[in-house]
């Protein structure tokens, strides 16, 4: 099986975030501790912490809480805050819960908020089948229990030329795939979405092939990065963000990350992709931010950020692999990236 | 249908025409009022965007509907909104380039061109909008006097600028296959467009058969 991950899962620093940025919250962290504990002990966890920022001095800091929405009657979803987070602000929980492309929904931005109501997450399985040891059924309830939560806050690129910083809960989508025990000829993955005329209102236009189908290869699937997302600002996932279960790739275009997922197979060989069978010019398999591939009909050099880059702001330059470059890079090496789109 | 004539410039006249200025102006308000308001979305340019090039469709559409409207109803007076109407269409095209050219690109002239260049429906948006510009140019009672009968030869661009406008809006939302508003657009705008056909078919017709 080639399974081939990053030799270095601790994210570079300097890459996530700028480095004064990343020092200034370590020195708010160092500060945090020293309130608690007391003058006599700051000078020297101050002295210490913008030089060596080491894992313990983190773990010895007291969690930072996660972020929530404002809707009170959301069921709130616990977790830790993650290494892997950016510090970028995030987007507001109004924009990340009412602008979304979920197409099961309807086509427009605020269909989903409008009709996603009627998404029914109870009860909820994800089968999972093909090139594994056994074909087998998850639960919902096993997933939530299945691996720590996590708070990701993740820069999230869409294809359509705007982007968002989304506080995500879940875990590392491969804690999944060591359970569901892949055989050595799995070298792909395919995802796939409920489909469900009763409750999704927009499968009634032809927009796509439905069910929504995508698709990963395998060590991108077992990168660190790759979560399988169960929540969002401390809460669980909204259903026009792909409750109750979704996928989050955060270096690649936001359609990549699969809402609503009910079945996950395991391949030999790369699958077709829902987007694939409908504009093959247009969205590739690997579908990589990349800023130095236009789409055909708009360029991708650049994006426009919710809430931030407002009416009169210019939009800011896209970064390679949505600027998880550091992490992601060495899955493609060898790869000629304007071809494989 | 009986021809029936309105005083030309009278007071009811004066007030409809006002009437329909406010109107046609109202879209405009909202587009500009709406992001200052933070009522425009998550995304302000792209509302702007969309909605400046909706508008700029309608207005095209009840343009050219005046003259099937006045064979229609036998009352002349509709063509005498077209000049507005049509003025108002360049407005909203202006609002759309504009928005494009400024909120999108902020006037990176290089990144235009690309664009124009790369993209079919940005290219035919163009040209389309370049086809405009003589006609608004050219709306003057001066214009109209100076150019006689080529007046109304220049003027048939608009019948290629129509369906240019419905293929960049066709070719801007191919990537979701969703045509559904396109093509309400493209029926209204073939139904105005073969109703000339009709009408002109039939003069034809009428003109070469004996009276009775």
């Amino acid at each position: 099986m080639l399974i081939r991950i990053s030799d270095t899962t601790e994210p570079n620093g300097s890459e996530i975030t700028s480095e004064r940025a990343y020092f200034n919250r370590r020195r708010w962290l160092a500060s945090t501790v020293a309130g608690l504990a007391g003058s006599a002990t700051s000078a020297s966890v101050l002295g210490a912490a913008p030089g060596a920022p080491d894992a313990k001095s983190v773990a010895a800091a007291p969690a930072r809480k996660i972020l929530q929405g404002d809707d009170p009657k959301a069921q709130r979803l616990a977790a830790t805050p993650s290494e892997l987070s950016t510090i970028e602000r995030p987007t507001s929980y109004k924009w990340v819960t009412t602008y979304n492309n979920f197409y099961e929904f309807g086509t427009d931005k605020d269909d989903p908020p409008r009709h996603a109501h009627r998404l029914r997450v109870r009860p909820w399985t994800i089968e999972v089948e093909g090139a594994v040891a056994r074909s087998r059924t998850f639960d919902i309830e096993e997933l939530l229990r299945m691996a720590p939560l996590e708070e990701r806050i993740y820069r999230m690129r869409c294809v359509e030329g705007w982007s968002m910083v989304i506080p995500w809960i879940g875990f590392p989508l491969s804690e999944l795939i060591r359970r569901a025990e892949p055989t050595g000829s799995a070298k792909y993955l395919e995802f796939i979405t409920l489909a469900d005329p009763k409750q999704m209102p927009g499968l009634r236009s032809p927009v796509i092939e439905w069910p929504y189908t995508e698709g990963l290869r395998m060590d991108e699937a077992m990168h660190p990065l790759t979560l399988l997302t169960l929540g969002l600002y401390g809460q669980v996932l909204p259903n026009q963000n792909g409750a109750p279960v979704r996928l989050v790739v955060p270096w690649k275009y936001g359609f990549k990350s699969s809402k609503s997922l009910v079945k996950i197979r395991f391949l030999d060989k790369q699958p077709v992709t829902s987007w694939m069978k409908s504009s093959p010019t247009e969205y590739g398999f690997y579908s990589n931010v990349n800023p130095g591939v236009d789409h055909p009909r708009w360029s991708q050099a650049s994006e426009r950020r919710i809430g931030e880059d407002g009416f009169m702001a210019r939009k800011r330059p896209t970064l390679m692999f949505n600027g998880y470059g550091a992490q992601v890079a060495s899955l493609y090496s060898g790869m000629d990236l304007t071809r494989f789109i | 249908m009986r021809a029936r004539s309105h005083p030309t410039g009278g007071a009811w006249w004066r007030s409809a025409r006002a009437l329909v200025f406010v109107c046609a102006l109202a879209p405009a308000l909202r587009l500009v009022l709406w992001p200052v308001f933070d009522l425009a979305g998550a995304n302000p340019v792209e509302f702007v965007t969309r909605s400046s090039g909706t508008w700029t469709l309608v207005m095209l559409c009840l343009t050219l509907a005046l003259s099937p409207l006045r064979r229609l109803t036998g009352w002349s007076e509709w063509i005498r909104l077209r000049r507005m109407l049509g003025l108002f269409t360049f407005f909203y095209a202006v609002l759309h380039v504009l928005t494009w050219l400024w909120l999108d690109q902020w006037f990176d002239l290089v990144g235009m061109v690309r664009d124009i260049i790369d993209r079919p429906f940005i290219t035919v948006g163009f040209v389309a909008f370049l086809l405009m510009i003589p006609l608004a140019a050219t709306s003057t009672d001066a214009m109209i006097r100076r150019l006689g009968r080529r007046w109304g030869q220049l003027h048939r661009l608009i019948y290629l600028i129509a369906p240019l406008a419905i293929l960049h809006y066709l070719w801007h939302k191919s990537g979701k296959n969703d045509y559904a508003e396109v093509s309400i657009y493209a029926a209204v705008l073939g139904v105005l467009l073969g109703l000339r056909v009709l009408f002109r078919w039939r003069r034809r017709a009428s003109a070469h058969s004996p009276r009775s």
